[in-house]
């Protein structure tokens, strides 16, 4: 089993690696982490006539707090994000779902800007940059530009990156005050792609009602899903008033996940329902005992 | 053909190979530089079997080009035991609780046990479950395995200083 034979190139700046890009646009793809992209290629499912290696580019590689925005470079490993103490402080949703990434020696090779970029719907990080209200910084000849996670996106494997441009970096706005985040998702096996995985993230007034909220699915469609009316019901509530089996019904209205051989689009919608619930009271109750303090746990 | 000169330092020893861009540290481990207990079982990330250390990380050889680990350092089996000879600590535990029966998957797991314990000397019953996750085993059923992870474990803790 062996890839399609390619040319390889492997810039050292991203200046290097745009002007590449733009030489070989017809048939050219970047390589990250390669833990999605070299099986695809291996099993034939994808074949390109160029393959860009973002690896040895070290100025995509970093994790910065600046501002109120936590900037993570597109090649900063899964296992150098679940070691990092800035993300778990300013963004504990990342950290807590990168322990649910494939396996560690995934996680040592596997990089955000990858998973991002890949845009698998039942993967971690594109739901967790969904719930954060993550910015995407693309990067092309002409500078950067800032796009909103609900636009980056675009349906299964498609982003609004264009081919002559790169994710260089998320922009994840830092955890402040009273918040409060959870994860969970069902898989058949550890480390596998989950069938169906909920998120929530929630922040508190001082008066302990419910300020922001965000609720997301993955596993449940070509690109990870905000449960809207169920965020917006929640807004301006006690948060220990909130009946999270009402919310969690109201998350899942709108959802219509497809069948495929792993579960029923029915199956699917049950464990969604089941884990938008566990996450809505997790995240309130993190919030709650937050207090504004500024101590928080990895997990 | 995109062929590319490659040279890595392997278990101490400096190899050089010229590659095509195509093939996985994997095959030429196994196909150049006859490395073979690096096992190749699925070619695509599911089963562990290949997994190697990479400038000291756990990685699975199949899912990394050769021509990436260029100046890299490079741990196989073959470079796990002490350099006078024999098995390392990993594999003696493996040897006396039983953690293997065909061998195909064995050369993967004791690398990730090795990278686990380097990591994380006295894991918890579900770290153990959790690090070993990432390896496929047909043979044992997995608890001579977690027997031998946790004798490694007390050996490290019960050894001086």
């Amino acid at each position: 089993m062996k890839a399609a034979p390619f040319e390889y190139h492997a810039p050292a700046s991203v200046t290097e690696t745009l002007e590449l890009l733009g030489r070989y646009a017809d048939d050219v793809k970047v390589l990250a982490g390669g833990q999605s992209l070299i099986p695809m290629m291996a099993l034939r499912l994808a074949r390109f006539d160029h393959l860009v290696d973002l690896n040895r580019v070290p100025s995509l590689r970093y994790i910065r707090e600046q501002d109120g925005m936590l900037r993570i470079g597109a090649m900063t490993t899964q296992a150098c994000i679940a070691g990092s103490r800035s993300i778990a402080r300013a963004a504990p949703l990342i950290t807590r779902a990168t322990s649910l990434i494939g396996h560690f020696q995934i996680r040592n090779r596997g990089t955000i800007g990858g998973s991002l970029a890949h845009a698998d719907g039942a993967a971690e990080y594109p739901a967790a940059a969904l719930t954060l209200d993550a910015m995407f910084e693309v990067t092309s000849s002409n500078g950067a530009r800032l796009v909103p996670a609900g636009d980056f996106f675009v349906s299964a494997f498609t982003t609004a990156v264009q081919p002559n441009e790169i994710l260089s970096a998320v922009h994840i706005p830092a955890a402040d005050g009273r918040t409060g985040f959870a994860v969970e998702e069902m898989a058949r096996r550890r480390g596998d792609f989950a069938l169906v995985g909920a998120m929530c993230a929630v922040g508190l007034d001082a008066q302990r009602r419910v300020e922001r909220a965000a609720i997301t699915f993955f596993g449940v469609g070509g690109v990870p899903v905000r449960g809207h009316g169920a965020e917006q019901a929640i807004i301006g509530q006690a948060a220990a008033q909130v009946d999270g089996t009402e919310i969690g019904q109201l998350a899942v209205a709108d959802l219509d996940p497809a069948a495929d051989v792993h579960a029923s689009g029915r199956y699917r919608s049950r464990v969604a329902r089941a884990l938008a619930v566990q996450v809505v009271e997790r995240a309130l109750e993190e919030a709650v005992n937050e207090e504004g303090s500024q101590s928080r746990g990895s997990q | 053909m995109n062929e590319r000169d490659l040279t890595a330092t392997v278990n101490g020893v400096q190899r050089s190979a010229r590659v095509e861009a195509r093939l996985t540290l994997a095959d030429v481990l196994r196909d150049c530089w006859r490395l073979t207990g690096t096992h190749l079982g699925c070619e695509h990330g599911v089963c562990g079997a290949c997994t190697v250390m990479v400038d000291g990380l756990a990685v699975r050889s199949c899912l990394m080009l050769a021509i990436q680990a260029d100046g890299c350092e490079v741990t196989t089996i073959e470079g796990i035991g002490p350099e006078s000879g024999g098995l390392s600590l990993v594999q003696r535990m493996f040897q006396q609780e039983h953690g293997l029966q065909c061998g195909f998957c064995t050369p993967g797991l004791v690398i990730s046990v090795a990278a686990l314990l380097a990591d994380n000397p006295s894991p918890t019953d579900e770290e153990i479950l959790d690090g070993l996750s990432g390896n496929l085993c047909r043979c044992t059923g997995y608890q001579g395995i977690i027997h031998a992870v946790r004798a490694a474990a007390a050996a490290i803790a019960g050894e001086p200083g």
